[in-house]
């Protein structure tokens, strides 16, 4: 068994362990956490496929900032975790008879001819200058510009949509900004000038 | 070495683990959000293992792409959770019935 066989095998045991870990655990808590780790695995097997990139922008960006966010949410909320747990038990042997069909049925796709394991050729490992970063800037500046920019745009309205659902509107004893008072503003109101004879300095004085 | 068939086989346990958690945290609308991230790694894994395999870097853009709108929904969906806790002090997907669906 070779190192990187070994990385495989470990990482996806491990990753498969905590997703289960992540729907089964009764503390919404531990759910995030186990998440968290279930990522890092991910990010391992991502690694091992040489996307680089990819890699650290999932633990960059999901496990440091929407991963955050959950759990800032998990524990603003004051909930009973026991009563969410009521159903599990009877949702049980369904999703246990759906989630085997479905496994049923990837495995019969995965197991045929356009998928097994001889289907297709194992790629040469890349070489050590090559850079995953510079092929998928490439492409990202280049061809996929505008859906790029799309992708921007849709954060900025997602961070538009979250911050005016969760903002509450102005109350009592909160400071905030006037925007009208701040552009009507003048001169007037912000500078004084003042007229005084201007001073000489020192090595002026000296000299005369 | 791994072949293309092992990675695949890691993602669709992965995406069954993650509707399988739909159907099971029917009451907790966090563990919904969480399951439904779950499935969305398990696509991406998908499309990495592809992209890999087929010497073909567009697969790694669509991810890019894919990480983007998860984290927006991500975003819009915590907001929207935490506007239910907020109007009826609990999130039990079952009470959410004002609009008769």
């Amino acid at each position: 068994m070779t190192i990187v066989q070994l990385i495989f095998y470990g990482c996806s045991v491990m990753l498969i362990g905590s997703a289960l870990m992540v729907i089964t655990s009764k503390n919404s808590v531990k759910s995030v956490m186990f998440l968290i780790l279930t990522f890092f695995f991910a990010a391992c097997i991502w690694m091992l496929l040489e996307s680089e990139f990819l890699a650290i922008l999932l633990v960059l960006v999901y496990v440091g900032a929407v991963m955050v966010l959950f759990l800032f949410v998990v524990m603003m909320i004051d909930i009973d975790f026991a009563a969410m747990r009521q159903g599990f038990t009877k949702y049980l042997p369904v999703g246990l008879v759906i989630a085997a069909g479905l496994l049923y049925a990837l495995f019969t796709v995965l197991g045929s001819e356009a998928f097994g394991p001889g289907a297709f050729s194992i790629p040469d490992a890349r070489p050590a200058d090559y850079s995953s970063v510079t092929e998928l800037g490439m492409l990202l500046y280049t061809k996929y510009f505008y859906p790029f920019e799309i992708a921007a745009m849709i954060l900025m309205v997602a961070m538009i949509a979250a911050i005016s659902l969760a903002f509450r509107g102005k109350r009592k004893g909160t400071k905030s900004q006037n925007i009208g008072e701040q552009v009507l503003v003048k001169k007037a109101d912000r500078l004084r000038i003042i007229k005084m004879p201007s001073e000489k300095s020192a090595s002026e004085e000296t000299n005369s | 070495m791994i072949a293309l068939s092992d990675y695949l086989v890691v993602s669709a346990v992965l995406f069954t683990i993650g509707i399988a958690g739909i159907i099971l945290n029917r009451k907790n609308i966090i563990t919904l959000l969480m399951s439904i991230e779950l499935m969305l790694l398990a696509v991406n894994t998908n499309f990495i293992a592809f992209s890999r395999f087929l010497e073909d870097p567009v697969g790694q853009v669509f991810v890019f792409f894919i990480l983007t709108v998860a984290a927006a929904e991500a975003a819009i969906g915590l907001a929207i959770l935490l506007l239910v806790f907020r109007n009826r002090r609990s999130i039990d997907v079952e009470e959410l019935d004002s609009m008769q669906g």
